[in-house]
């Protein structure tokens, strides 16, 4: 994947992973600090989302800000043959923003399938919970709940100047 | 929120044009003027309520490491084992959960191979294990969430 971007994506990548500037022309701004073509800019910008290098473009909410306060780290252990098509399945519910299967470490940690659900409460999680184990169904082997009570820290992915 | 700002949020979300003048198109879209929109914006980053406006990039794919790890940490050591975990600049996020594992972090290296390096160090340092758990599929990432 590394062979995916080269350092003019990088420098790219650098002058916007904090935001685009809030003018009329912000690629030709970006550009200009660059010393580059703003055609050329524009073009890999549209390359990199056509890989998946970048993922959305837009508007990122704080979720907290929005009334989202309740995030609930939703964990499941479910048969290893079914975790694929479960995982799309529960990914593809609205309140799940993240859904990813990770390995179990056995014995303290039997779960493989995670969902990041968020709410505007615990009781919204907890019905979310409700609404993940019906659809796992027989599948839903055990599951947990982790609450963050305090982010420690939160500096966000940067690649480095 | 005004409902300038309502729409700004739930309308653009995704699908800002790469273009000469993006924020008139996208303006156009949402039945605003350019510089409504520009301004718009910016309350909204100015208030928090946004947290950026621009591209969001996909870790793995620009040649890093990303994992999620967790450790289990006890009551009396939790303040010490924080400072030791977030002193790594690899650290981008640190969580205290409410679980027997109540310490959960994301370690992202540019180098792929820093990543076990970093936490083999954490391990030695704070004397726990590390629950490594890279993401082995990833079955959605994204949420739109409506104001």
């Amino acid at each position: 994947m590394s062979e995916a971007i080269d350092e003019i994506d990088r420098a790219i990548i650098r002058a916007t992973q904090a935001g685009l500037p809030l003018t009329p022309r912000p690629y030709h701004d970006v550009a200009e600090r660059l010393g580059l073509p703003p055609e050329e800019v524009m073009t890999r910008l549209r390359a990199m989302q056509a890989r998946g290098v970048i993922r959305r473009l837009g508007a990122v909410p704080n979720h907290y800000k929005l009334g989202y306060q309740a995030n609930g780290m939703t964990v499941w252990d479910v048969p290893d043959e079914w975790v694929d098509e479960l995982g799309a399945r529960v990914g593809g519910l609205d309140s799940v923003s993240h859904c990813y299967r990770r390995p179990r470490h056995l014995p303290d940690w039997p779960y493989n399938l995670f969902a990041m659900v968020h709410g505007r409460s615990r009781e919204d999680v907890e019905a979310e919970v409700r609404r993940i184990a019906a659809l796992l169904g027989e599948y839903d082997r055990g599951r947990a709940v982790l609450y963050s009570t305090r982010i420690l820290k939160k500096t966000g992915l940067r690649i480095a100047e | 929120m005004n409902d300038r700002e309502r729409t700004i949020v739930n309308g653009l979300q995704g699908g800002f044009p790469i273009c000469e003048r993006p924020f008139l198109a996208a303006a156009e879209r949402l039945g605003l003027a350019e510089e409504e929109l520009i301004e718009g914006l910016r309350g909204l980053l100015e208030q928090g309520v946004l947290s950026r406006f621009g591209p969001l990039y996909h870790a793995e794919r620009l040649g890093g490491a990303l994992t999620l790890a967790a450790l289990r940490v006890p009551e009396a050591e939790f303040e010490r084992v924080a400072a030791v975990v977030n002193g790594f600049p690899e650290v981008a996020h640190n969580y205290a959960r409410d679980h027997a594992l109540n310490m959960w972090f994301v370690v992202a290296t540019e180098r792929p191979e820093r990543k076990d390096e970093v936490i083999r160090a954490i391990g030695a340092a704070t004397g726990l294990s590390v629950y490594d758990m890279p993401k082995l599929a990833e079955y959605f990432v994204g949420l739109r969430l409506e104001v």
